[in-house]
């Protein structure tokens, strides 16, 4: 897995480069350059079998059963994306060691830089679209931490969130078109996708398919519409620009059109689709270039500029246009990232990145700037440089494309345009900064020549200009070969790299742009007053405002649905209830099935004669608290009895715990409220909700009627009969809780646990004023702790907890266990803290109820995770029989030990909500007798 | 004979129920209220019990010892409550 190997190597760096901050910024660069040093070496070895236009796939399954795989792949392209990853890598860290400061956050700088490397080499060496998907989104999320990386400044982070915003919306665009990619072609690998290109073309799907691709693609590589953020992403450190928006990630969206290339091109759609948009971005972005008085901003629109050139190449379709776009990728990452270091390095040693305060630096550094000037040459498109080669070879399609009609002078035209603006604005780099007289109030004066080795990736870069530029076959010929024929997937047409191909038409195109960018640039005072007159549109304006008002929206109806008020919940939730029942229970007729009813006994007709009574009295009653809260025990009461009468003894012992807990805890908080309740609603919405209330509850008896009277058969018959052989146990409801459905237990134990923990620390520091008098005005009684109370409670105890010990221990078998068992001790416990108090209760129970909880849940996770040592899958389950002498034969099962965690989480959290609310009291205003501590 | 005699004392102890009932809707304090919820936990379990013996199980019996055991303590946070206000202090 060598492949992987050179992925993951910048993600161990990110971990072990920041770890050598300390000693310095040499050290930490030098540390920071061994993953990719490695991984270039790594890579060495495969260059003989590439060359015999082979691809190494390395594959190793994940999770197949959606098709995601760790599958890598090397081919010509993803060696030439690799190697300019890796390269220019290199020359960045060396860069920022002497861009960054010394009291900056260098750590976390290389390790971002790091990630973001490992991240690109994800996404070309990946052979799964999925996986390549993972390290797309990866390199949105670590661009946006390095655009941000000075994080103090607002400019920054909004540039920053611009970019995620638009970067990681086209990635769920791509994820869309991936998927569609897998749904048609049956498989997520490349080199079945690649083969499938027919398929693909011929589906139905695919002109969804290719429009979320290539969303994906050009919001990654910044072309319009979507071109705004590139320019305000240049708010990034110079390196981060330099790597990022000249080199790597602006290269991805192209990446992807090239890698997808042989699957998606080649119909009418992707070349309208294509070819337009490289061609509307190609103008715009060299126009905006001319009028940027920022240094950075230039290039960031002229890097615009120059991916939609590559993206006009991709549209075209044609093989030699696709050869030509590979080209230039080499080509722009090479002066551009070349003239990133050099504005930085201007930026660096003036304060200013502002041409119009930047001039004459010819004569403070000539040596920078004779490597800028070179550069920018060949983003003009001078000749004996790359990106002269590159051009020519864009002005030969651009003329070769045989649009109908007219239309046929639309590319040439658009490319001579685009070529008299690159040629004028490359010109005012190279004049306006280099000479065009003195240099005016520089922050820092006078500038001087950065340290040497930061002109060291710039010279290198420089140079690799001049050697493609110079000796093309020789110097990239190999390398392009079978990148190209990795592009196209198999056949390269014949094409010849040559500095010159003679007197023809594409070299007459290439003069125009020369003379008409140079008088452009002569003439830039008038272009630029014209431009002037237009009002410029600031699109982090626009974009933050637009942000504001999805925000804002959001905020409406979530506050419409969400308004803090439970009634509205319950109005909500009940009319939705009745309308999706209403329509099937209409068709049903409302009729009862061929069951026959049971007969009716007095008992239980009188019970439910008083549950009703009591409910509608609990309703009635609502504005008195107390009387409410009674009222409501009693039907707690009866529908405990109820659950016994109907033969669900779990529930109602259940329901008979739970009951005794609520009194406590609402006893607890009608202490701190008003005996009355005051009347906040209106006769209309009073007797609206009645007839909600009633609806819902009239539908609910017919639903229950009609399913009850039917014959069904339902899931139960399965627990029934596996309880026993599977679970060990004969209590269906126990063995459900912690066996067959284990992991859902653990799920509520850990939420149950978390609104404890919650519960504690949100009332730990809260104290309440308690009132003075009782609801009638009368004093409160001066005995906090009575006597007989105290007396009677202390015996119970014991008692109460065999109880609950009986109720754990039988659970498996028969009614009871964890749950219950929880509910009791707690409710022991805490009649002990009524009876006594919590001072004289804390003496005893030394252990913070928040390590109860947390021991719980650690209990029932262990357990679950025990199950891995012995080769099974998380909480399967284990049990055997044992005898002792005395007790008999018992069973002994891993799921008691879970139900132990179960228990000490209920006991835990249970005792921690409820003394949490019975300490919320001042104690300052506390009705505070002698303290008795009577008779002990 | 045990028929007519379960017979008659689960209608005497819904009776029962219904006066509890009756005096927990009428008050008129509180502290009435509360004694009348005590006494239904009492009489559901026997409700509970009878109901055991009428099925001839052994089922339910740990609700009636549950409501024993527990029932109780409602009522003393209740009367905590009317008595003290604070009922953990």
């Amino acid at each position: 897995m060598s492949l992987a190997l050179v992925v993951m190597l910048p993600f161990m760096g990110a971990v072990i480069a920041p770890q050598f901050a300390q000693a310095g910024r040499t050290a930490i660069a030098i540390a920071s350059s061994v993953p990719s040093l490695v991984a270039l070496m790594t890579l060495f070895p495969y260059w003989e079998r590439l060359a015999g236009g082979n691809a190494v796939i390395q594959h190793v399954e994940w999770l197949p059963q959606i098709g995601l795989s760790l599958s890598f792949r090397l081919d010509g392209l993803a060696l030439l994306f690799a190697l300019l990853i890796l390269v220019i890598g290199i020359l960045i860290i060396l860069y920022a060691r002497y861009y960054l400061k010394k009291h900056e956050n260098v750590g976390k700088f290389y390790s971002l830089l790091l990630l973001f490397q490992g991240a690109m080499l994800g996404i070309v060496l990946s052979n799964n679209l999925l996986l390549m998907l993972v390290f797309w989104e990866l390199t949105s999320v670590v661009s946006f931490l390095l655009i941000s990386f000075w994080n103090h400044k607002q400019d920054a982070r909004r540039g920053a969130r611009m970019a995620l915003a638009i970067t990681g919306g086209g990635g769920l665009a791509l994820m869309a078109g991936v998927l569609l990619i897998g749904q048609i072609v049956g498989s997520y690998e490349l080199e079945v996708v690649l083969a499938a290109g027919d398929q693909i073309r011929a589906h139905a799907l695919y002109p969804i398919t290719l429009a979320l691709i290539l969303v994906g693609a050009f919001t990654k590589s910044a072309q319009f519409p979507f071109h705004f953020w590139l320019p305000h992403a240049m708010q990034a450190p110079t390196p981060v620009s330099a790597y990022l928006h000249s080199a790597t990630m602006v290269k991805a969206g192209i990446f992807l059109m090239a890698r997808l290339y042989p699957a998606l091109a080649g119909t009418e759609q992707w070349f309208y689709m294509v070819s337009f948009t490289g061609m509307i971005t190609l103008l715009i972005g060299a126009y905006v270039a001319m009028f940027k008085h920022d240094l950075k901003g230039l290039l960031a629109h002229s890097t615009v500029s120059h991916l939609g050139l590559i993206t006009l190449l991709f549209g075209m379709g044609t093989k030699l246009a696709a050869v030509a776009a590979v080209f230039h990728v080499v080509n722009h990452a090479t002066f551009k990232a070349s003239l990133f270091m050099a504005a930085g390095i201007i930026d660096h040693e003036t304060g200013t990145r502002d041409m119009r305060r930047i001039n004459g630096l010819w004569r403070y550094m000539p040596h920078t700037a004779t490597l800028a000037m070179v550069a920018a040459a060949s983003m003009a498109g001078v000749p004996l440089l790359n990106g002269f080669i590159s051009k020519e070879m864009f002005f030969a399609e651009a003329l070769e494309l045989n649009l109908p009609g007219i239309w046929a002078y639309l590319p040439p035209l658009v490319a001579t345009l685009a070529g008299i603006f690159a040629v004028a604005y490359s010109a005012r780099f190279i004049h306006d900064v280099f000479f065009n007289g003195q240099p005016k109030n520089l922050p820092v004066f006078p500038p001087h020549e950065p340290p040497r080795y930061m002109k060291i990736p710039v010279e290198i870069l420089v140079f690799a200009c001049l050697a493609v530029g110079m000796f093309p076959a020789f110097s990239v010929g190999p390398l392009l070969f079978i990148a190209a024929s990795a592009t196209l997937g198999g056949e390269v047409p014949d094409y010849t790299l040559a500095v010159a191909h003679g007197f023809n038409l594409p070299l007459l195109m290439s003069f125009a742009a020369f003379s008409g960018g140079l008088v452009m640039y002569s003439q830039r005072q008038r272009f630029f007053d014209f431009h002037e007159r237009f009002k410029e549109i600031d699109e982090k304006a626009v974009f933050e405002s637009v942000v504001t008002w999805v925000g804002n929206l959001s905020e409406r109806v979530t506050n419409k649905l969400e308004n803090g008020s439970l009634q509205r919940y319950a109005l909500l939730l009940f009319l939705t209830a009745f309308t999706v029942t209403l329509w099937p229970l209409t068709e049903l007729g409302f009729s009862i099935g061929s069951n026959e009813l049971s007969p009716v006994d007095y008992p239980s007709a009188l019970g439910a004669l008083v549950l009703i009574g009591a409910a509608i009295g609990t309703v009635v009653m609502h504005r008195q608290r107390l009387t409410s809260l009674i009222l409501l025990s009693v039907v707690g009461l009866l529908v405990a009895v109820a659950f016994a009468t109907f033969s669900a003894p779990d529930l109602a012992l259940t329901q008979l715990s739970v009951e005794v807990v609520t009194i406590i805890l609402l006893v607890l908080s009608l202490f701190y409220l008003p005996a009355q309740t005051p009347v906040e609603t209106t006769a209309f919405t009073r007797w609206r909700d009645v007839g909600i209330a009633l609806a819902a509850g009239i539908g609910m008896t017919l639903v229950t009627l009609a399913l009850l009277t039917r014959p069904f058969s339902s899931i139960s018959e399965f627990f029934l009969e596996n309880s026993k052989p599977g679970g060990g146990g004969t209590n269906v409801v126990n063995v459900i809780l912690v066996d067959f459905r284990g992991f859902d237990t653990l799920g509520e134990i850990t939420v149950l646990a978390i609104a404890a923990l919650g519960i504690y620390s949100m009332m730990k520091y809260t104290k309440l004023q308690a009132p003075a008098t009782d609801r009638l005005g009368n004093p409160w009684s001066k005995d906090p702790h009575p006597t007989m109370l105290m007396q009677i409670s202390r015996p119970l105890l014991p008692l109460a907890l065999m109880v609950s010990v009986f109720i754990f221990l039988r659970g498996h078998n028969l009614p009871g266990g964890g749950f219950i068992a929880g509910l009791i001790t707690a409710v022991a416990l805490i009649s002990q803290y009524i009876a006594s108090g919590v001072d004289w209760s804390e003496q005893r129970v030394k252990t913070p109820y928040q390590i109860v909880v947390a021991l719980g849940v650690a209990i029932a996770t262990l357990t679950g995770v025990g199950s891995y040592a012995f080769g099974y899958p998380f909480l399967t389950s284990w049990f055997t029989y044992a005898s002792l002498p005395v007790i008999g034969k018992f069973e002994l099962a891993t799921a008691m030990i879970f139900d132990l965690g179960v228990y000490l989480t209920v006991v835990g959290a249970t005792l921690l909500a409820l003394t949490s609310l019975g300490k919320l009291s001042d104690p300052s205003t506390k009705v505070s007798a002698s303290h008795n501590e009577g008779g002990v | 004979m045990i028929e007519i005699a379960l017979k008659v004392t689960i209608a005497l102890i819904a009776l029962a129920v219904v006066l509890n009932v009756y005096r927990l809707i009428r008050g008129p304090d509180a502290t009435d209220r509360v004694l009348a919820l005590d006494t239904l936990y009492i009489n559901a379990i026997a409700l509970i019990l009878l109901l055991d013996i009428q099925l001839d199980t052994r089922l339910y019996l740990e609700s009636a010892l549950l409501i024993a055991v527990m029932g109780f303590i409602g009522t003393v946070a209740l009367a905590k409550y009317l008595k003290r206000g604070s009922v953990i202090e």
